[in-house]
């Protein structure tokens, strides 16, 4: 194959917006840390469970909206995704009454 | 769009060449198809904590911890091998690795975006291959972690009544049955969403050497794979709370 220069042009680098995705990535870690130094520290409980599902769902809001850039979508393009999202808590809130009866039952 | 023909619709909004998302038709897509994924893995994650919460926990110190039938596992009993270092009690110390592996290969990802959007070739080839290598690690990190898992640790460890060692589909000595059954399917079916990911993002990145995205003018392809890739990232942080953490 003969060789062949590009003529696309490449457009340098925004450190500032590099900067943001390792900040990004730094918080992600950080809150990694946080769960690991809780897992060890704290007994379990109630509220060591709320702790983890809390810190779970800011790492999620991280992820989604920057990694993913749905933050930076339109409003429609958002609302999509999220409110769909909504039966999820209706699931949680039926097995989690399913899961206690039958403990009951059996046991 | 630079190859998007410009279509005149003067009034009519349905007659195309518009995007009132201002998302590109395979973006959106993606997005539809990732929200179907997160229902299924959260339908999974769902019946996990309603098994779990159907057997009785295991009460008193965790100091007196024996795995048993009788009751749900703490996980961080069960998941405290480390590679390399035998009989040592590391509590969650080997999945924390493959949590800091997914989340490094999901930056280096959007590196891999970012660069797109420049147009700059080689930084995408990089960044893609990193995020390919983070793949591939966290999938052998799993392979490890899974055979572990099936062969079992010392019988030593295991008081009272409990005479099996490993876990198969039907029992194990962690705990309940159940435990090792939900064990394998969430995590395989996330290890599997891994796996196809590696093999898109190579597909992707073969097509970026051989600079199909110049020539089409654009590397949205990178981008949509880069959904699909921060999805089972995100999938996994979900993963790791609700069966290593709890």
């Amino acid at each position: 194959m003969e060789h062949q220069t590009s003529n696309v042009q490449v457009i340098p680098a925004d450190k500032a917006k590099i900067m943001k995705i390792w900040k990004v990535a730094g918080i992600l870690a950080a809150i990694t840390i946080v769960e690991f130094i809780i897992a060890f520290t704290v007994p379990a409980g109630g509220a060591k469970s709320f702790v983890f599902i809390a810190l779970t769902i800011w790492k999620a809001f991280y992820i989604v909206s920057e990694f993913m850039h749905l933050g930076h979508e339109k409003k429609s393009l958002i609302m999509s995704i999220l409110l769909p999202l909504l039966f999820v808590i209706f699931l949680i809130f039926i097995l989690m009454v399913q899961g206690a009866s039958i403990l009951e039952v059996l046991h | 769009m630079a190859n998007t023909a410009v279509v005149v619709n003067e009034g009519n909004p349905w007659r195309g060449g518009v995007e009132p998302m201002k998302a590109s038709y395979g973006k959106l897509m993606m997005w539809f198809f990732l929200l179907s994924d997160a229902f299924t893995f959260s339908a999974l994650l769902i019946t996990y904590g309603m098994i779990r919460y159907s057997h009785p926990a295991f009460e008193g110190a965790i100091s007196d911890f024996a795995f048993s039938q009788e009751y749900w596992p703490i996980p961080e009993m069960v998941f405290d091998a480390v590679p390399f270092v035998h009989g040592i009690h590391a509590p969650l110390v080997f999945v924390g690795i493959m949590t800091f592996i997914l989340i490094l290969s999901s930056v280096t990802m959007v590196l891999a975006v970012e660069a797109g959007h420049r147009m700059d070739k080689q930084a995408v080839e990089k960044w893609m291959l990193w995020t390919i290598v983070g793949g591939l690690m966290f999938l052998g990190c799993q392979a490890w972690e899974w055979s572990h898992f099936i062969a079992g640790t010392d019988l030593a460890k295991n008081v009272g009544s409990n005479l099996l060692q490993g876990a198969s589909l039907t029992s194990n000595q962690y705990g309940p049955s159940n435990f090792a059954a939900l064990f394998f399917f969430i995590t395989g079916f996330h290890g599997f969403h891994v796996f196809s990911g590696v093999v898109i993002n190579f597909a992707i990145f073969y097509q970026v050497t051989v600079g199909k995205m110049e020539r089409v003018g654009h590397y949205e392809m990178v981008e949509k794979v880069g959904l699909y890739w921060h999805f089972v990232d995100l999938v996994w942080v979900f993963v790791f709370t609700f069966f290593y953490l709890i």
